[in-house]
């Protein structure tokens, strides 16, 4: 996505789905921080842990790095800084 | 460290300029009960509190940075557009002489944020009633915010913030259980 350029509708879907994963791995951390010996729970956070990383790779692929410090890769030039901020879309 | 993640917890959408409820948001920005105040509560007690709920306690504070990020896209979607005397008619006139548009740590009164909103005993007994406390008077400023907007898309943001306070004021109560637990093992008779 270019700077400044509103968002594509596949954009905001994809957004979604890695909102929607996340909010999945949000509940089963805090849950998991007071009942450690879920085993289900476990198995359950690890799969989505993985599915997780899968999503935003691809996100990552068409709309740039998510984290930075070295946790994204970065295309030419830098593209980290580049809009839209998540208070932008 | 903290790594910063360039998204929304989850999606905040605005229907309308609205700089009357964007005065009123600003509470849970910098007022006594918001995320400001949480995030700072919990990962200052942290450090002092038993083992089995630093990792709680780090998870939650990080947690309310992501709300105190939608609470700043609230209040930015509902001014950006606004015109000075639309912001002189909400009662943001004197935040417009002091900040322009920018975003301040401050109550919907307009009343500073301060460190004496939060407390840390050193007791986790009483930092994590405390922390109960804290969530079900967010979960409370949740609900007056949702009945005093008619936006749907907004309300839609605060209801996801309220039902986030349900679940973090039950899990600390089940932290406040396992420290309970714990201690009626070390008991020696």
């Amino acid at each position: 996505m270019s700077a400044g350029n509103k968002p594509d509708e596949a954009y905001y879907q994809l957004l979604t789905e890695l909102q929607q994963l996340d909010f999945v791995l949000v509940e089963l951390t805090l849950y998991l921080d007071t009942h450690p010996y879920d085993m289900q729970a476990v198995q359950q956070f690890n799969q989505f842990a993985q599915r997780r990383q899968q999503v935003a790779q691809v996100y990552e692929s068409r709309y740039g790095p998510l984290l930075q410090f070295g946790h994204s890769f970065s295309r030419y030039p830098w593209d980290w800084a580049n809009t839209p901020w998540p208070w932008q879309v | 460290m903290w790594i910063y993640e360039k998204k929304l917890q989850y999606p905040v959408r605005v229907s309308k300029c609205d700089p009357r409820m964007a005065k009123y948001l600003i509470e849970q920005y910098g007022g006594a009960d918001g995320e400001l105040s949480a995030a700072l509560r919990y990962l200052n007690q942290r450090y002092t509190i038993p083992d089995k709920v630093i990792g709680l306690l780090t998870d939650i504070g990080t947690e309310e940075f992501a709300h105190l990020e939608m609470i700043a896209t609230m209040v930015y979607k509902l001014t950006k557009d606004a015109t000075v005397e639309q912001l002189e008619a909400a009662g943001l006139g004197p935040h417009y002489s002091n900040h322009d548009r920018a975003l301040f740590y401050n109550n919907a009164a307009g009343v500073p944020w301060t460190a004496t909103y939060i407390q840390a005993k050193g007791d986790p007994i009483a930092d994590l009633y405390e922390d109960i406390a804290a969530e079900e008077k967010a979960r409370a400023t949740y609900q007056w915010l949702i009945d005093q907007t008619d936006d749907v898309d907004l309300q839609d943001s605060l209801k996801f913030l309220r039902e986030r306070e349900i679940v973090h004021s039950l899990r600390f109560r089940e932290a406040v259980e396992l420290l309970k637990a714990e201690q009626e093992t070390k008991k020696v008779f």
